[in-house]
């Protein structure tokens, strides 16, 4: 525990000394969903319909900028290595670098996500439940995706890979994340949308480390 | 006694080395001694456990040991051509979360004066990105000799380094030994008064 709060203080200190690259994947999300809202016949209906699913999108894709460098950095100067001798256990290392880089790359995201869905007229029940499921979706977008970073990495063409394999993981969570907020939208309810939501972000959190820790140790072979 | 029996690498169709065995005692250095691609690299990252054995078995006072678990992983120091820093962090904490994520608890006069032995302790504040890659390379085995694991497994570790340094490392792995350490280290060219392994004859 006292090693992995460690390593959770030196992953938040590179995100504070670089914030450039944590704030890229929130500038992505917000560029995105603007293009989207301009790009949109401004009929409220419209916006309306569309709104929770184009958002829902936006932060998928900006999630994979999250995880594309998860280990990437630690790979290329021998401080993964380093890590794999370390007496705190691989899963531990992978589940406390996914949390830190959700908190500083994800997190942002989920707070400014009201503000972009007033962009598409949502109601106030919607905007005030989008956060909530994207702060679930997200973090289980982050573990999941660990693992496709551990797979990918040191790949010529690896972040393309990366797409490939994440892309198709992460529809459940698309649909439900998406179903919720257009559930509170129109008023027909989205505790079932929530609690599966809920369920798939920590069945992620709990299983993804282990997988990602196997491809790890792949990688460093 | 750390012992290696029979250990061998193929890549792809080509033998790199097979029935490979050999054993150190306490307070001894072994030099891994071949030409370039006979695989001495491959042969220490078998033993650190990041590739898997292709053959053999490890053992360390006669037991047989898993690679991969963390109680093994905890004798090793691993000392490569990267120094595992972070270029956003300072020198000063660069080393000191690497010695804590080691699970070595060492505070800042212990690490000021290995760093001075190392003539990098002025550089205590500099962000680690300004360091030259000879002082990379002294930062990376001062925090190895705080480590306090007992067996040591350097690749190449003379690379990038001055002749003092090269010196002062020859202190560090003779220290290492006195104190009932092993030492493990590949080099490339010959070296005077140390036990060698040429991996060839294994080939």
């Amino acid at each position: 525990m006292d090693l992995a709060l460690v390593l959770f203080k030196r992953e938040c200190a590179l995100v504070l000394r670089k914030p450039g690259d944590a704030l890229s994947a929130v500038f992505f999300f917000v560029l995105c969903t603007t293009l989207f809202a301009l790009s949109i016949n401004p009929e409220p209906q419209l916006l309306r319909a569309l709104g929770p699913g184009a958002l829902w999108v936006c932060a998928l894709l900006a999630s994979l900028m999250v995880v594309g460098e998860l280990f990437e950095s630690d790979w290329r100067d021998g401080t993964l290595e380093q890590l794999l001798l370390s007496p705190l256990p691989l899963p531990a290392t992978v589940a406390t670098k996914a949390l830190a880089r959700w908190l500083g790359s994800a997190l942002p995201l989920v707070l400014v996500s009201p503000l972009l869905g007033l962009q598409f007229e949502l109601s106030g029940s919607a905007l005030l439940l989008l956060p909530f499921t994207l702060a679930l979706g997200t973090l289980a977008l982050v573990f999941v995706g660990s693992i496709g970073a551990a797979l990918t990495l040191g790949l010529r063409s690896g972040s393309m890979l990366l797409s490939l394999l994440l892309l198709p993981l992460y529809i459940p969570v698309l649909i439900f994340g998406a179903l919720a907020v257009a559930g509170a939208q129109n008023g027909s309810g989205f505790e079932a949308e929530l609690s599966i939501l809920a369920a798939l972000c920590l069945l992620s959190v709990f299983f993804a480390p282990f997988a990602s820790a196997a491809c790890l140790e792949l990688a460093c072979e | 006694m750390f012992e290696t029996l029979d250990l061998g690498c193929c890549k792809g169709r080509r033998t790199l080395f097979s029935g490979l065995g050999f054993s150190l005692a306490a307070g001894e250095v072994l030099h891994l001694s071949g030409s370039n691609g006979c695989g001495k690299t491959s042969l220490l990252r078998q033993i650190a456990g990041f590739a898997p054995l292709q053959s053999g078995q490890l053992r360390w006072q006669g037991q047989t040991v898993d690679a991969r678990s963390l109680s093994w992983r905890a004798r090793l120091a691993w000392c490569t051509h990267q120094p595992a820093l972070k270029d956003e962090l300072s020198v000063g904490e660069n080393i000191r979360t690497s010695l804590r994520l080691a699970g070595v608890e060492a505070d800042d006069e212990a690490i000021q004066a290995a760093l001075a032995q190392w003539q990098v302790a002025a550089q205590w504040p500099l962000a680690a990105r300004l360091l030259s890659q000879g002082q990379r390379r002294r930062l990376a085995l001062a925090t190895l000799s705080l480590l306090s694991r007992p067996l040591w497994l350097l690749d190449e570790p003379f690379n990038a380094l001055d002749d003092a340094a090269c010196r002062q490392l020859w202190q560090a792995i003779h220290q290492h030994a006195a104190a009932g350490g092993r030492v493990l280290f590949t080099h490339h060219a010959a070296v005077a008064g140390v036990r060698v392994l040429a991996l060839e004859d294994f080939a």
